[in-house]
């Protein structure tokens, strides 16, 4: 996986992790790979791994079961939502919101552009 | 009763998350006008993966020959597993994987060096090598002496790993290999660390391995400049992009769209530990870290 630059590591691997049960890779209360596989997968320590599960955890959107490993939270996909808004909200929206401001581009545009992005990468 | 007691202590180290090497007051040079190490006082924990960095001649090689026996330090001591290891015992030696820079191998195909030297470490995998060598595509009919550098670097990195040892120490592990093989190299090194090992890597090549090492040490001007966790510095650092610089910044190198900045984390932000920015923050402004990491 290509990292960006700025945000720290864990937090892209929640995004990721948060990613694949938004599109349904990692189904509800279906297993995730487990630290180690994850790490390997993403080439990074294990511990930084087992800092975005312990994140997620506590966001219930995966949860440990001991012994066995860790499972997508039946609510995960509800979580997520909540989570991932929160964050965009607060880190990505301003920085859009500027370039708006920036560039003076009206709203109307805007909401057409969104409309046809939508129906161009979701088929909605 | 010395294998017993020799035993204990493994199985202490072995099952436990305590100082794995306890470095105290080490005084070390290659001659006694030039010390390399005053006082050097450091411990390293099983569990993780230390980077360690310093400028040429900082004496990262030298750090990692002490605890390997292979250097003999002046005064203070050095404790690795229990063992003190310029004593060179078998039981410490079998539980230490070194991957030197240069090393020397003889002309020999690689199972009969397999064959020679397997023997020396109790816990050789042999299944486990092959998967090793595999994964680096080499093949294993070859002969020694006509590989080319990055495979023979390859060749001794699963070696050591096979050994299955505690300590793996390694000194710019990625020097010399190609772009597929650094990826491998990193995936390996995701794989292999476990709660009973000890991982330490030298490296100038921070980009090739900066999201596997967990705890950077520094050396600089005969000691330890800064030993941190990478979740303690980016607590008490930022690390971004800024337009203008103002007072807050420690250090900022400028950039193509403005500059890469280093300054205290006053928001509680989470950023992304940017290593060569903090090599040379700290190298320029040892001072002003100083008191944030104590």
């Amino acid at each position: 996986m290509e990292f960006r630059d700025n945000k720290a590591i864990y937090l892209q691997i929640a995004d990721y992790v948060c990613e694949h049960i938004l599109l349904g890779k990692w189904k509800a209360e279906e297993k995730v790979p487990s630290v180690r596989e994850l790490a390997v997968e993403m080439e990074v320590n294990p511990n930084t791994v087992m800092r975005t599960y312990e994140l997620l955890q506590n966001k219930n959107i995966i949860n440990n079961k001991r012994g066995i490993g860790f499972f997508v939270d039946e609510s995960a996909i509800e979580n997520v939502k909540g989570y991932r808004k929160v964050q965009f909200i607060d880190d990505e929206l301003p920085v859009v919101f500027r370039n708006i401001y920036l560039l003076n581009i009206g709203f109307d545009e805007l909401k057409a552009k969104y409309e046809t992005f939508v129906k161009e990468n979701f088929n909605v | 009763m010395e294998v017993i007691r020799i035993q204990h202590i493994l199985v202490y180290y072995l099952t436990n998350t305590v100082s794995m090497i306890k470095i105290n007051n080490l005084n070390f040079g290659y001659s006694k006008h030039k010390p390399l190490f005053k006082n050097m006082n450091m411990q390293l924990s099983n569990g993780h993966i230390y980077g360690l960095l310093g400028k040429n001649g900082a004496g990262k090689s030298s750090l990692l020959k002490n605890l390997a026996g292979l250097v003999y330090a002046q005064s203070g001591t050095l404790d690795v597993m229990g063992f003190n290891p310029v004593k060179r015992q078998p039981a410490l030696l079998e539980q230490i994987c070194f991957i030197p820079e240069e090393f020397y191998l003889p002309s020999v195909k690689i199972d009969s060096y397999v064959k020679a030297n397997a023997p020396f470490y109790k816990n050789f995998n042999h299944t486990y090598f092959s998967q090793l060598l595999k994964e680096f595509d080499i093949p294993a009919s070859n002969k020694l002496v006509n590989m080319s550098y990055g495979q023979k670097k390859k060749f001794i990195i699963a070696f050591g790993l096979a050994t299955q040892a505690k300590l793996v120490i390694m000194d710019e592990p990625t020097n010399g290999l190609d772009i597929p093989s650094k990826a491998q190299f990193r995936k390996i090194m995701a794989s292999v660390l476990t709660d009973d090992r000890c991982i330490i890597i030298s490296t100038h090549q921070v980009r090739d391995l900066d999201n596997l090492i967990d705890t950077v040490i520094m050396l600089d001007e005969h000691d330890v400049a800064l030993k941190a966790s990478v979740d303690e510095i980016t607590q008490k650092l930022t690390f971004k992009k800024v337009k203008e610089l103002d007072e807050s910044i420690i250090y900022a190198e400028a950039s193509l769209s403005g500059y890469n900045a280093v300054m205290p984390n006053y928001h509680n932000e989470d950023s992304k530990l940017d290593m060569e920015l903090l090599f040379n923050a700290i190298l320029a402004e040892k001072i002003k870290f100083k008191p944030l990491f104590n």
